[in-house]
């Protein structure tokens, strides 16, 4: 890595952190909209004024609104959102319970997209145009269109109900073996897979064309190399950077999928904790869900951009 | 504008027949959509009822025709507050330039980066769930997309020989953007108004899906997958319909689209 690398990728960090702080603020301030009192919501209208002011501090709802959004980002930034307005438990302790089921979910799925988006992105964008091209495209269409519990529905009617290979609930407490779980999770894989793959390949074709219609791969054709040969060797080395922006954008796509699939699946993960904060209005929960959902996508994206900014051949010898 | 392919003029009907359906639910819907008309929950297509019933026994095909109403009207109105917002932001950034243009397009960035259905999670804990909040929601989260765009077209309008004229002869500001940037700007902003007018309708279904979008009685297509969705473990017509409803509008409009503007549509949100 040179000057000017280091220069670029201490800018995107920077750029990072900063758009972090204001997606902090916006979470902040909309979850403030609420007219009324949090404490007067939470207690009910028979509560006594001393027990709504007791609460009103504990809450530091007695303090401006600026000094609270301070509070809960130093509590953020030192692991700890706060107390659940609901069921009293720390929010940390109820997202490190959800936490690894999430994880567990996001990379066997990141597993099945990732390789077949790109396969499918880089085959059409070589030949686009053609019939191939055409019907792959007019599928990804389709099911970028689509919602996606049409898509979860669907499966469950055909592989649950129909043919009876899978079972329809993602979740089952107790121990279990791997081939159970893999049974457990096919649909709602096969699902985040299908949204994953469709928005996925689309960027990935989108990227690759635009360094494919360049004049230097033209003359590589004019020079008589194969169509292998360019995409391999001329086109994807300087399609790699916006191939992996595509893939780390699409996770936004993808993080709408998560949020329909495990209700529909009843899966035990974060996006199904942040769910029903939001049906019993737990805002702390919220926050603290939402923050950690754009932290990681803002993570993924800065990720992308360090990794096209390595990437780029012409930053390389300066 | 060309001609329509044989697909764009499926697409078109399709579009069209929604929104008549929709204009015109009370008087095609074959029973009120809250009458209770049979004790056969949940029942298979039939010549009585072609979309089946749903879990109390009501007809699914008037529930799916009000059920437009709800979906096409709601997220028509917030596209078309998005797409005011933003190319009203987008023109002014462009026409200003400088710390204005700078300062909105971070903020709007860092909206961008807020995925969109988390976004309306977020209002809906504070705010509850109601229609006015609804749309509200819905045109702020896509206001920075209809701002991006806009703001490049004009920026690139902004540059071309016929404005620098215009800015010679003397003319205003107010007058450039609406004499000679405007009229220029009609087809990308058609176009990106449909693109968003999709996603609109997919996060409001998928709010109320979850039960936090429409509330009943009211029902937009979304709240009828979820008031249905305990009759997927055996098939129900009347989960799978109204989704199909959803489907088949936004596939309509994305085709529809795709063969106005020609190409393939590649932008995300």
């Amino acid at each position: 890595m040179n000057a000017a690398m280091l220069r670029l990728v201490a800018l995107r960090l920077v750029l990072g952190l900063l758009t972090l702080l204001i997606v902090s603020a916006l979470v902040f301030t909309a979850t403030e909209l609420l007219p009324g009192d949090v404490a007067e919501a939470l207690l009910g209208q028979s509560a006594t004024p001393t027990a709504v002011a007791g609460l009103r501090a504990a809450l530091h709802l007695d303090q401006p609104a600026w000094w609270r959004y301070l509070l809960w980002l130093g509590g953020l930034l030192g692991g700890d959102p706060g107390i659940s307005l609901v069921n009293r438990l720390p929010v940390a302790a109820q997202i490190g319970n959800r936490l690894p089921n999430s994880l567990k979910l996001a990379s066997i799925t990141a597993c099945v997209t990732v390789p077949l988006a790109l396969t499918l992105g880089i085959t059409t964008a070589m030949w686009r145009g053609s019939r191939y091209d055409r019907i792959v495209g007019m599928g990804i269409i389709g099911i970028v269109s689509v919602p996606e519990f049409l898509i979860a529905s669907l499966a469950v009617l055909v592989f649950a109900v129909k043919l009876r290979w899978l079972p329809a609930l993602a979740f089952r407490s107790g121990p279990q073996d791997f081939w159970t779980m893999l049974r457990l999770l096919a649909m709602p894989v096969g699902t985040l897979a299908l949204v994953g793959i469709g928005q996925m390949s689309r960027m990935t074709r989108a990227a690759l064309v635009t360094v494919l219609e360049s004049s230097y791969v033209e003359m590589a054709r004019l020079k008589g190399a194969g169509p292998i040969r360019i995409v391999l060797v001329h086109a994807l080395p300087n399609a790699l950077g916006p191939i992996v922006n595509a893939v780390a954008l699409s996770t936004s796509f993808l993080l709408g999928g998560v949020i329909i699939v495990e209700t529909i699946f009843n899966y035990p993960g974060l996006a199904k904790l942040m769910v029903d904060a939001v049906s019993t209005r737990d805002l702390p929960l919220v926050q603290a869900c939402a923050m950690l959902f754009c932290a990681a996508y803002l993570a993924l994206v800065l990720i992308a951009d360090v990794v096209a900014i390595l990437a780029n051949p012409r930053l390389r010898q300066r | 504008m060309r001609r329509l392919s044989p697909i764009g003029m499926v697409a078109l009907a399709v579009v069209l027949a929604w929104a008549l359906a929709a204009l015109f639910a009370p008087l095609i819907a074959p029973y009120p959509p809250g009458r209770i008309v049979t004790r056969d929950s949940l029942a298979d297509l039939s010549v009585a009822f072609p979309l089946g019933t749903d879990y109390l026994g009501r007809d699914m095909l008037s529930r799916v025709l009000y059920g437009a109403r709800y979906t096409l009207g709601i997220a028509l109105l917030s596209t078309a507050l998005a797409c005011l917002m933003g190319v009203t932001l987008g023109l002014t950034a462009a026409a200003r330039g400088g710390w204005f243009d700078m300062t909105v397009s971070r903020v709007l960035d860092a909206m961008i980066s807020v995925p969109s259905l988390l976004a309306a999670l977020v209002v809906v804990s504070s705010l509850g769930s109601s229609i006015p909040v609804l749309i509200a929601a819905a045109a702020v989260i896509y206001t920075p997309g209809a701002y991006r765009l806009s703001r490049a077209v004009a920026v690139n309008i902004n540059a071309m020989d016929f404005v620098a004229v215009a800015r010679a002869r003397g003319e205003g500001t107010l007058y450039l953007i609406r004499a000679e940037i405007l009229p220029n700007m009609i087809l990308p902003v058609l176009t990106d108004f449909g693109l968003r007018f999709v996603f609109v309708v997919l996060l409001l279904t998928g709010m109320s899906f979850l039960g936090l979008g429409i509330q009943p009685p009211n029902a937009d297509w979304g709240t009828l997958v979820r008031e249905n969705v305990e009759g997927l473990s055996f098939g129900a017509p009347a989960v799978i319909m109204p989704a199909l409803a959803i489907a088949t509008l936004t596939i309509a409009v994305n085709a529809l689209i795709d063969s106005v503007a020609g190409g393939r549509v590649t932008d995300g949100r």
